[in-house]
């Protein structure tokens, strides 16, 4: 069975959330594999995470001695 | 913290330690209000995470990273506000769980993108810039509060989604749609206002 866009979109969220099952992954891989819009949107799901801890200035802390 | 850090006076901490966190006022500030979009809620989390830590001064010895430090004490003290507000003011915008028609204008009826997803070119250099950063920040208010809060639960605060669950009271997987929602609204947003522009 191949997922659609909107639900390899909902796996690739809640991947940053939960471990997914093996066959969820299976499938978003074999998804992603075939799909450049869900392979994008997988990189900026994992760009806005790390946008968002740079917000209050984290790159900037000094590093623990 | 707790029952210990209002046992003694906060002006028992001496004042070069003193300094040093009120010198840190201002990011924590920022911190909490990207969390908090109340005002007097984040400076009301703030100052109760600088009277804990300068009460609790002994706890900091031996550890090298001040700002982290009360960063930690900060973010129990802003998971405190965010149930106190889920407790006083029972969010509108939760929608349902199974609710993801605002998805219908993304996807064709056999669920394939209507707009296939273009990649972003060097996002991490974006990073460094304050522009992007304001622009994220428009998007992160753009969106519904309560999504927003939940997304940053996660993002910003770094806590697992059965904590956010247990704080607003909602299952995991309404809090997996609402993350997956934040996110679908979140690169729309900065697709169109910065990478597209």
């Amino acid at each position: 069975m191949m997922l659609s866009c909107r639900e390899a979109s909902r796996l690739l969220s809640q991947g940053a959330d939960r471990k997914l099952a093996f066959g969820e992954r299976v499938a978003l891989r074999l998804h992603l594999a075939i799909c450049d819009g869900c392979t994008n949107v997988k990189a900026q799901f994992e760009f806005l995470r790390s946008a968002v801890q740079s917000l209050s200035g984290d790159g900037d802390e000094e590093k623990p001695a | 913290m707790g029952a210990r850090s209002r046992t003694s006076s906060p002006l028992a901490a001496p004042a070069d330690f003193r300094r040093q966190v009120e010198d840190l006022r201002p990011y924590l500030l920022r911190f909490a209000s990207l969390q908090l979009r109340d005002a007097a809620a984040a400076e009301d989390a703030v100052q109760e995470a600088l009277l804990a830590a300068l009460a609790g001064e002994a706890n900091f010895a031996g550890r090298s990273n001040l700002r982290t430090w009360l960063t930690g004490i900060l973010k129990h003290k802003i998971v405190d506000a965010v149930r106190r507000q889920a407790r006083e003011r029972p969010a509108s915008d939760m929608g349902t769980p199974e609710d993801e028609s605002e998805f219908d204008t993304l996807f064709d009826t056999r669920g394939h993108w209507q707009d296939m997803p273009d990649a972003w070119e060097q996002p991490e250099s974006a990073l460094g810039q304050k522009q992007f950063l304001a622009a994220l920040e428009a998007c992160l208010r753009a969106l519904p509060q309560r999504t927003a809060q939940v997304f940053m639960m996660r993002e910003h605060l770094g806590l697992e989604t059965s904590e956010i669950c247990k704080e607003l009271g909602i299952t995991s997987t309404h809090c997996w749609v609402m993350l997956h929602r934040a996110r679908m609204a979140l690169r729309l947003c900065l697709d169109m206002n910065w990478f597209k522009k």
